[in-house]
């Protein structure tokens, strides 16, 4: 089984961040995972996306060029990897910003007020973790329990407060999508 | 009998290569002498350049790098790095240092890399057959300036020691000349200094030594001599730059 | 344990532990975490990282060091190596060890960041003047990329020559799990009997690489060679996949490998006897490797990042027996799965 999935928003929204969570949880479940950025200027106060592959097989190209899942959390994102998704992969978009729909029929879309929910959580810095929860709901591609632990690598030196304030977002973006029905398409 | 004069233990027994009436050879032993006096030469590590000093590495009696063309000072700060115990100095001529290698010996000094560089200065380009150095004298003809050297056209010569002396980096810097033994005995001191420098941690040291060259000038080696008194002198004024006293380190 | 790294953070810390303690670097995407890294490991370490002038300086200081006997890096991309290149002339001529990293991107001239393998030639040919080779590393993934870190380092010792990993932007960009335990920590350093130490208790030595005499220049040349052909006899290397019944194999490295990799495991899933050869050694090239594993198979197709230039090693070695095809992007730009098995499915299998 391959998860594979594109993360793309601007910078500061921590999409690299919540890409290496998947994959730092992918590792900790002992799967094969793969990690790979946009770099250069383009991160730049521009765009940046990650690729994340978690697989029980070895993985071979590490490029996502086809992701099964795609988390777009601003418009230019959207546009620019919508139609990479696989047929009937996921499309998680960050409706608070996002005014469109999906526009793809054979992909499944769900919008998504991340920055509200984000604050709702008590962590306005949070969007990347309520659209990770998200997508953990609805891929199973990781566990949450092995992304609290790759919380507590990555912050060991920040704290578990910290920890706790991403799980809370992470945990409304998982709530916000279960029992949802498709939009957007 | 007692011995009275000797070939510094820090030359080999090559003979030298250099043209009748070059000062490479004097400047060479001059540098050998200070090792010897400073008893450093088993930890001295030389690197030669390209240019008519490229054979340094055969006839100092020390463990020698033979370098690429300007880039004596990078390799010098390798050596240096590796090995912050030893005692490392760069011979490069003008062409080496102040054209192709001005920004390596810039940075070094720059750094106050704790080495010592001997810089021969002889206005041309020796090794390659007498080309424009970066310090060739305004109306000095070479066989790239064979109307003398314009303004309008290649610029005007470098001062070295003068420019090196800005930086915060450098030590001890200083310009002298072997065109009589008055001053020969003056580059002497000057060249030992430098090396003191080093090996008290001061930074980076520079002796830019006035050099001549009777090939390529076209002239007999007395004529030389009297050529680099009355011509380079006013363009390049010997003296000290950047002066370091022993008594700074005391004081710290 | 296990870890998450970036491939270039994963390179500096093996180096680490191989007992590297100079690194002399100059800041060019996309492997300015090599250096970044090494600077906040190597004061930790009680070693040295100084960030050069330029590149050339760089080559030059590792130079410099590799002449005392210690283990010394350096790391760059497209641009910076070709800077780099009259130094590694040089630490070729002159016989000396030191590892250089490139992070392949697209060029020619500043081109691009984006990873690419268009250095191949450069790397493997020589690279700068002179009649020499260096050996060319090509890793496949960031646990191969630590692990080949250290083999570069013993290398470079044991045949005294510079040893180039050729990465590229997505090799050093990427995070994989790494496990550097693996790894033993080497300290000290090996003592050499041409290590330029200062000549106490010994005749003096000479770190150079200047024959005047065309006779001793013609000698120092045939001594390199016999050196290249031990090591083309010794060290080749390279990995199989699928081969063994394949009908038609890919040939590629690294990036384009891993990528290639992906084509076999889809073709195959959709019935297609494809297979892979892996060059690690992209100099010496691992050529009877190569033919031995593709002696059933009908088609080679050789995959790179760049617009064909392993090919030409490749066609070199089969010398016309099989029909090599090629497929390449370029720029920045990397071949995929689905376009790879359009063009296998254009060629017939």
């Amino acid at each position: 089984m391959l998860h594979s999935v594109i993360l793309a928003g601007f910078g500061g929204q921590g999409v690299l961040l919540a890409g290496q969570l998947i994959a730092y949880a992918g590792m900790i479940e002992g799967k094969h995972v793969a990690w790979i950025p946009s770099y250069g200027p383009e991160m730049r106060g521009g765009t940046a996306h990650c690729g994340v592959s978690v697989s029980d097989d070895p993985i071979g190209s590490p490029v996502v060029e086809e992701p099964g899942a795609l988390l777009a959390f601003n418009l230019p994102s959207l546009e620019k990897f919508e139609g990479k998704v696989t047929q009937g992969g996921l499309v998680i978009y960050n409706a608070s910003l996002i005014k469109r729909g999906v526009y793809r029929k054979d992909v499944v879309g769900y919008p998504l007020l991340a920055n509200e929910l984000a604050v709702d959580a008590g962590n306005p810095r949070g969007t990347n973790m309520v659209m990770l929860g998200a997508y953990l709901m609805l891929s199973g591609a990781t566990g949450i329990g092995s992304i609290r632990q790759a919380l507590e690598k990555i912050f060991a030196s920040k704290g578990p407060e910290v920890v706790e304030i991403n799980m809370k977002a992470l945990l409304m973006g998982w709530r916000a999508v279960q029992g949802v029905v498709q939009k957007g398409a | 009998m007692r011995t009275v004069f000797a070939p510094p233990a820090s030359l080999t027994k090559d003979p030298f290569h250099y043209c009748p009436g070059c000062t490479h050879g004097i400047i060479h032993r001059l540098v050998a002498e200070a090792i010897d006096s400073l008893d450093i030469r088993e930890r001295t590590i030389g690197v030669a350049s390209v240019g008519c000093s490229v054979l340094a590495y055969q006839y100092f009696n020390t463990d020698m790098q033979q370098a690429a063309h300007g880039r004596a000072p990078a390799v010098a700060t390798g050596i240096k790095r590796a090995l912050p115990g030893s005692v490392v100095f760069t011979y490069q001529g003008d062409g080496d240092l102040a054209s192709i290698g001005i920004a390596e010996v810039i940075h070094a000094a720059a750094r106050g890399e704790n080495i010592t560089v001997v810089f021969v200065n002889n206005a041309c380009y020796g090794m390659t057959g007498g080309q424009l150095a970066p310090t060739t004298l305004i109306g000095q003809t070479t066989t790239t300036s064979p109307g003398g050297r314009r303004v309008e056209n290649t610029g005007y010569p470098i001062r070295m020691a003068e420019m090196l002396a800005t930086l915060d980096g450098s030590a001890y810097i200083a310009r002298v000349s072997v065109h009589d033994p008055a001053h020969v005995r003056q580059a002497k001191k000057s060249i030992q200094h430098a090396f003191e420098v080093q090996l008290a941690g001061r930074g980076f040291s520079m002796v830019e030594v006035l050099s001549t060259c009777p090939t390529n000038w076209g002239q007999k080696p007395v004529e030389a001599l009297t050529w680099l008194k009355e011509k380079m002198l006013p363009q390049y004024p010997l003296g000290l730059f950047k002066v370091w006293e022993r008594s700074e380190v005391n004081a710290s | 344990m296990k870890v998450l790294m970036k491939g270039n953070e994963a390179l500096a810390e093996a180096a680490i532990r191989a007992g590297c303690r100079l690194f002399f670097g100059y800041p060019i995407t996309p492997q300015n975490e090599i250096p970044e890294y090494l600077a906040r490991r190597m004061p930790e370490v009680g070693g040295t990282f100084l960030q050069a002038e330029s590149e050339v300086a760089a080559i030059n200081m590792v130079y410099g060091a590799a002449g005392t006997g210690q283990r010394v890096m350096t790391s760059s991309s497209g641009p910076g190596i070709s800077l780099k290149q009259e130094g590694i002339s040089f630490l070729a001529g002159a016989e000396l060890p030191c590892v250089i990293v490139n992070m392949m991107r697209g060029g020619p001239g500043l081109g691009s960041i984006q990873a690419s393998q268009s250095d191949y030639f450069q790397a493997t040919k020589g690279g700068g003047h002179g009649d020499y080779r260096i050996i060319v590393l090509a890793p496949g993934s960031v646990q191969e990329l630590a692990d080949m870190t250290v083999w570069a380092f013993e290398l470079a010792e044991k045949y005294t020559t510079p040893v180039m990993i050729l990465g590229d932007g997505t090799m050093g960009q990427m995070m994989e799990p790494v496990d550097l335990d693996t790894i033993p920590i080497k300290t000290g350093h090996s003592e050499f009997p041409w290590a330029t130490t200062g000549c106490k208790d010994r005749p003096k030595r000479i770190i150079n690489s200047l024959y005047l005499d065309a006779t001793m220049l013609e000698r120092h040349n045939q001594k390199l060679q016999r050196k290249y052909r031990l090591i083309s006899e010794e060290l080749p290397r390279a990995e199989a996949y699928h081969t063994d019944d394949a009908e038609l194999v890919l040939v590629a490295f690294g990036t384009a490998a891993r990528i290639a990799r992906g084509a076999v495991d889809q073709g195959r899933a959709n019935g297609l006897r494809l297979g892979l050869v892996r060059p690690i050694t992209l100099w010496p090239f691992p050529g009877e490797f190569l033919l031995a594993a593709t002696t059933g198979a009908r088609k080679l197709l050789v995959v790179e990042m760049n617009t064909g230039q392993m090919v030409e090693d490749v066609r070199l070695v089969v010398e016309g027996r099989i029909p090599v095809h090629f497929h390449g992007r370029c720029g920045g730009m990397l071949p995929t799965v689905k376009d790879i098995l359009a063009q296998i499915e254009e060629m017939g299998v």
